[in-house]
């Protein structure tokens, strides 16, 4: 569905894509880990229009993802922060992204509109939200008009538990129905519950990509936790011992 | 599509405090101009002089902050099925006409009531040609600039600029040169100055030379008035187009 061929990006001397080739197909829910820096924000913003890779091809279904902006009608996007203008109320926020994408989905899902009760706080303008509202805003927007591959960064965080809960029923839900699902999240417990897949990206490559199930089966480990960790310190031990001739 | 983002980034400016303020700011300081002097015409020149100082400065700041203010904003529209360029066309026109709609208030108003002359009413439509171009030129230095503080000490430095330094620049240039003919050079040093061209524009309706710089008055010398006008609108709507496709030819480009 969403293929990545020799993916590069620089930004000066850094390389924070590396010539990433990695298909993800639909329904996966696929978790993006790596340490810092190590090209998941990069990665997530070419598939979102929002980064031009200097090298490789990014396609959807084998359209290319750098060209026409139309083709972004099939991608939903909860931002890691969301900020929106001061002044605007929740509804007209709402109203707006309506009328962007008017005409460009057969369908829309206000599954989490409901769930989270935005109804409550359309007059509210946006500055007055807390945190952990905006989050919910910014959840319902990416889902509202039933995209085929949904991109969520960080969706937990500032989320209450409850929410939390609703949030990831919803992703469990569209992945079962087909969808194509990016996330990532520094809680990996919530990645455990909601990823099929992990891909682990160090210095912009992908170290491995692998159904999560079969991790832990290898490992012996049931938590994703303690299986990035291990690998983590494995491959910090490798690269010590690289270093000492 | 373009003016359907229009309405809502116009709209979210100017339900803010600033806007409200500047708009305060120029109807009480209009409202004052026009009556101490008694005269409209020393209104109008004092007006003149005041909106050629704050109009640009405003457009800048405001409209560099409000790119930054806006960029968590600006990345998820990019984001949406959307052109790059409807996009960041939309915010300059929609902070524009914002601005505009502050400076139609601020001083159109007290203009209509107390000198709706042609002077007066150039004056209204150069101020607002004024507001287009900052606002251009500072969407200009904030896609260039990396962050908030250089984009805003940049849009500063264009200010300086235009206000202050060019003035004395033209000058010394001129002053240089005064063993040569000088008409080609100074007209196009009034050229390369939007602030002013604005005012040569204001002060030719008034046909009041004195007051319009060496340059200003070569140039109703060698063009005349109506060429000059012509002139002079022809050469600002430049200033308006130009760094307006430059915004936009690196806003496509850009990483966001």
């Amino acid at each position: 569905m969403l293929d990545a061929k020799n993916l590069t990006k620089s930004y000066g001397r850094l390389r924070a894509l590396d010539a990433l080739t990695a298909t993800l197909r639909q329904g996966q829910a696929i978790a993006l880990i790596g340490p810092n820096g190590a090209g998941k924000t990069t990665f997530i913003k070419c598939v979102l229009g929002l980064v031009r890779p200097d090298a490789g091809e990014l396609t959807l279904d084998g359209a290319s993802l750098l060209g026409d902006p139309a083709l972004r009608s099939r991608i939903g996007y909860m931002p890691q922060i969301g900020r929106f203008p001061d002044h605007l109320r929740v509804g007209q926020l709402f109203d707006l992204m309506r009328e962007i994408r008017r005409g460009t989905h057969t369908r829309t899902d206000d599954d989490l509109y409901k769930a989270f009760q935005i109804d409550r706080i359309a007059h509210q303008t946006t500055r007055t939200l807390s945190g952990g509202t905006r989050q919910k805003v910014s959840a319902c927007l990416a889902f509202l008009f039933d995209p085929d591959v949904l991109v969520l960064d960080e969706p937990t965080a500032g989320l209450d538990p409850v929410s939390v809960e609703v949030l990831k029923e919803k992703v469990r839900a569209e992945r079962a129905r087909g969808k194509l699902i990016l996330l990532t999240s520094h809680i990996l417990s919530d990645l455990d519950e909601i990823a099929t897949d992990v891909l682990y990206l160090i210095d912009g490559k992908a170290q491995f990509y692998r159904p999560i199930g079969e991790l832990k089966s290898q490992s012996g480990e049931t938590r994703l936790g303690r299986i990035i960790a291990k690998i983590m310190r494995n491959s910090t031990t490798t690269t010590l011992e690289e270093k000492t001739p | 599509m373009m003016l359907r983002i229009v309405k809502y980034v116009c709209g979210d400016i100017l339900r803010g405090k600033i806007v409200f303020g500047y708009t305060a700011f120029l109807l009480l300081a209009s409202f004052g101009l026009f009556n101490l002097g008694g005269d409209p015409t020393k209104g109008l020149i004092g007006l003149l002089s005041l909106v050629l100082f704050v109009v640009p400065l405003v457009s800048l700041v405001f409209a560099t902050a409000h790119f930054y203010n806006s960029y968590e904003f600006i990345e998820l529209l990019a984001a949406q099925p959307l052109h790059r360029t409807t996009l960041l066309l939309a915010q300059i026109i929609g902070v524009s006409l914002a601005l505009s709609a502050s400076l139609l208030l601020g001083i159109g108003l007290p203009i209509l009531l107390y000198a709706h002359s042609t002077t007066g009413l150039t004056l209204v439509a150069v101020s607002l040609v004024l507001t287009f171009v900052f606002t251009a030129l500072a969407f200009l230095a904030a896609v260039l600039a990396r962050d908030k503080a250089r984009g805003i000490g940049t849009a500063l430095l264009v200010w300086f600029y235009f206000a202050l330094l060019h003035n004395g620049l033209t000058l010394y240039v001129l002053f240089l040169l005064e063993d040569y003919p000088l008409e080609g050079v100074s007209l196009s040093l009034l050229a390369l100055n939007p602030i002013d061209l604005a005012r040569v524009l204001v002060l030719l309706q008034m046909d009041v030379s004195a007051l319009m710089g060496y340059t200003g008055a070569m140039m109703q010398n060698l063009l005349g008035t109506g060429t000059g006008i012509a002139f002079a609108t022809a050469v600002l709507t430049g200033w308006i187009a130009i760094p307006i496709a430059s915004a936009v030819w690196i806003f496509r480009r850009k990483d966001l």
